[in-house]
């Protein structure tokens, strides 16, 4: 694995290049898009906001809620990702993957349909309980038998998962066909449209598990030595897998709940992290972090251009860039990765 | 000498073997279906006595009876039976050379290529072009899906695990790519197509059968010709080539029968799940690994548990007439799962 930023002060001012990456990236976001603003009204709309300018309603009530709702979610699923692929040593985990994603949507949407619940701090439980379930279903199916948890059956559990949990979902919409126009745009995974409110509500959650991954990322490079070596070094295994997946169902349960199902992040991010920061976990986690806010964004901002003067859902363009990489380590073979 | 029926053409190649076992068991699946096709087309809203539905079939119902069976359910129940067939021949087709028993074209992504096709042809092309090209593109859709993958898997030819794996990043591309589509498409027609996805036979007619005949007629006995090719592909690629199948070359060509099959089912029924996957199993616990008896029993009980969940999927909750594939799939998904569980240590 590469390791293209060797020592700590590399790594760092890697670090630091992204965060100003990052910030530009989250500059384009509210600026770029059918109506082009320029730098003065989003200044102006922090200092002097005038309810009277176009633009800076554009700004205030859709562009910065965008902008930064795809900063946060790039970074969770990211982060989710490389915490999946380090407890399942499986390159192509990804909550999107392994059914987690699907799992949260179901759950949602026989919230919104069946319960008619509205109120976004009762879906992102709701959608957090169906992450975990995913992900406890996805690990426990791949991981019966013999030879444990092997790469392949936890994608085929995965597949077999999405496409259960998919099935009712559209069983359920089809008997709503008014929940069918609400909830279509959602389920394909985009951040438009978006209010800050849906941000501020999972905003605590989401930061606090950062936090705690960040904490988890020293028990996580020792259990990516092995289970067995883990042990014998006297780690409570269990215990960290345990810890790890309910941050990614947090992670995942929140991002869902705000933007539907955006795959393939969560694949792809973390390889790029590892590719410059090497294998300790302690740094792939704020890489991936950085990295994956800045891949949404871009994906979100393209979103906006490709068809225009309409919009692709930014989980299409996910999609695009992922399964090029997912078809490049499926043919490198699995094991070997 | 265990009882068998011989058939054999001019060349050996198209020589078969027919334990008598599997001749009873498709005879009583026949008759099974036959019995099915009748007691569904007499239930519905208006519910016709078994005997005036054989009646009106034959021709001497009355005149109401025969608007409805013919008109409405007959032209349905037929296209149920023959979506189930076919999608259950693919699937034993593609289980049989790729040797994995998970391995089911809507798994792989040869089901969403073709309805990817579909509902481009749906929101794109409806009511431009005539309904009877739909067929035709969601096989094109099918087979161009089927080449990528393919060609994606190859590396020195092509192993089993790889092709189901790339099969499965393939679909999720495919399942978003056919998303974009309906939100980019006006509203009704997005619900519309998003029913067809799911997998429906609601409201089909004469001509969509006559569309899907020749498909299924054509490709399911051409399938049983190359019957014992399937039986050495199935022993493994270096037994088989061992005993000189040109592998790859073989199975190209039966994927591509499971490719037409399964591309001309989802052009009239959608995108229903699972059939390709459960048929097979069930057959094989009744009558063996043989492709020979395989075949023609997967697609008698595909049919069977498409017109099964049919009849339930439009009696069960009226008045709403719900999609065939929701049912498939709450079926389908969970026993995929108990395959899963069950080949826990078989080895990648």
């Amino acid at each position: 694995m590469g390791n293209v930023l060797p020592g700590a002060v590399a790594k760092s001012l890697g670090i630091v290049i992204g965060a100003i990456l990052l910030i530009s990236c989250i500059y384009a976001s509210i600026v770029l898009g059918a109506t082009k603003v320029g730098f003065s009204d989003v200044v102006q709309s922090f200092t002097h906001y005038d309810q009277s300018s176009n633009n800076q309603i554009i700004i205030k009530t859709s562009r910065i809620p965008r902008a930064f709702i795809a900063a946060a979610i790039g970074a969770s699923l990211a982060i989710a990702g490389a915490l999946i692929q380090a407890i399942t040593r499986n390159p192509l985990a990804d909550p999107n993957v392994l059914g987690i994603n699907y799992g949260a949507s179901f759950f949602i949407v026989f919230a919104i349909t069946v319960l008619s619940v509205t109120s976004t701090t009762s879906l992102m439980w709701i959608s957090f309980t169906g992450a975990v379930v995913g992900a406890a279903a996805a690990y426990l199916l791949g991981s019966v038998g013999r030879d444990g948890l092997t790469p392949l059956k936890i994608i085929l559990a995965g597949a077999a998962l999405s496409a259960l949990f998919s099935s009712f979902t559209q069983g359920m919409l089809v008997l709503d066909e008014q929940g069918l126009s609400d909830v279509l745009f959602w389920l394909t995974g985009s951040v438009a449209g978006r209010t800050m409110e849906m941000l501020s509500a999972v905003w605590p959650f989401m930061a606090a598990s950062w936090v705690a991954a960040l904490l988890l990322a020293r028990h996580i490079n020792v259990l990516t030595m092995g289970e067995d070596a883990a042990k014998g070094l006297g780690q409570r295994t269990l215990a960290v897998k345990i810890a790890a997946g309910i941050i990614v169902g947090i992670l995942a349960g929140c991002s869902v709940a705000i933007a539907g199902p955006i795959g393939f992040i969560g694949m792809v991010i973390p390889y790029m992290a590892r590719f410059f920061a090497g294998t300790d976990y302690r740094w792939i986690i704020p890489y991936s972090a950085i990295l994956g806010a800045v891949l949404l964004l871009l994906s979100d901002i393209a979103a906006r251009y490709v068809v225009r003067p309409e919009e692709l859902p930014v989980g299409a363009i996910t999609a695009i860039v992922g399964i090029p990489f997912f078809i490049y380590v499926a043919r490198r073979g699995l094991e070997r990765a | 000498m265990k009882p068998l029926f011989q058939l054999r053409s001019g060349k050996p190649r198209a020589a078969m073997q027919l334990h008598t076992k599997i001749l009873t068991v498709t005879a009583a699946l026949t008759l099974l279906n036959l019995a099915l096709i009748i007691i569904s087309t007499g239930l519905g809203d208006m519910n016709i006595a078994p005997v005036d539905v054989v009646k009106t079939i034959l021709g001497k119902g009355t005149e109401d009876h025969s608007i409805v069976i013919h008109t409405l359910r007959l032209p349905r129940i037929i296209a149920a039976f023959l979506v189930g067939a076919s999608l259950a021949a693919a699937g034993a087709i593609l289980q049989g050379i790729i040797r994995n028993p998970l391995a089911s074209p809507d798994i792989i992504g040869i089901t969403s290529g073709a309805s990817v096709a579909a509902v481009a042809f749906l929101t794109y092309f409806s009511g431009a072009v005539s309904i009877k090209w739909l067929p035709v593109a969601a096989m094109a859709g099918a087979g161009v899906t089927s080449v990528i993958i393919y060609s994606m898997a190859w590396k020195k030819g092509v192993t089993p695990i790889r092709l189901v794996l790339i099969g499965i990043g393939i679909n999720f591309l495919l399942v978003s790519l056919t998303k974009v589509m309906l939100v980019l498409s006006p509203i009704i027609s997005a619900s519309e197509a998003y029913i067809w996805l799911t997998g429906t036979v609601y409201g089909t007619s004469w001509e969509m059968v006559r569309a899907m005949l020749p498909w299924t007629v054509i490709f399911i006995p051409l399938a049983m010709v190359f019957a014992r090719i399937v039986n050495v592909l199935q022993l493994g690629d270096e037994i088989a080539a061992g005993l000189g199948s040109a592998v790859q070359r073989q199975r190209f060509l039966l994927m591509w029968i499971s490719v037409a099959l399964a591309g001309s089912a989802v052009a009239v029924g959608g995108g229903i799940a699972f059939i390709g996957l459960i048929a097979p199993h069930m057959t094989r616990r009744i009558v063996g690994p043989s492709f020979e008896g395989v075949l023609p029993v997967s697609a008698l009980i595909g049919g069977l548990i498409v017109v099964a969940a049919d009849l339930i999927a439009r009696t069960a909750f009226m008045p709403y007439d719900i999609p065939v594939g929701v049912f498939t799939a709450g079926v389908g998904a969970p026993f995929f799962i108990y395959l899963l569980y069950r080949n826990r240590n078989a080895r990648s």
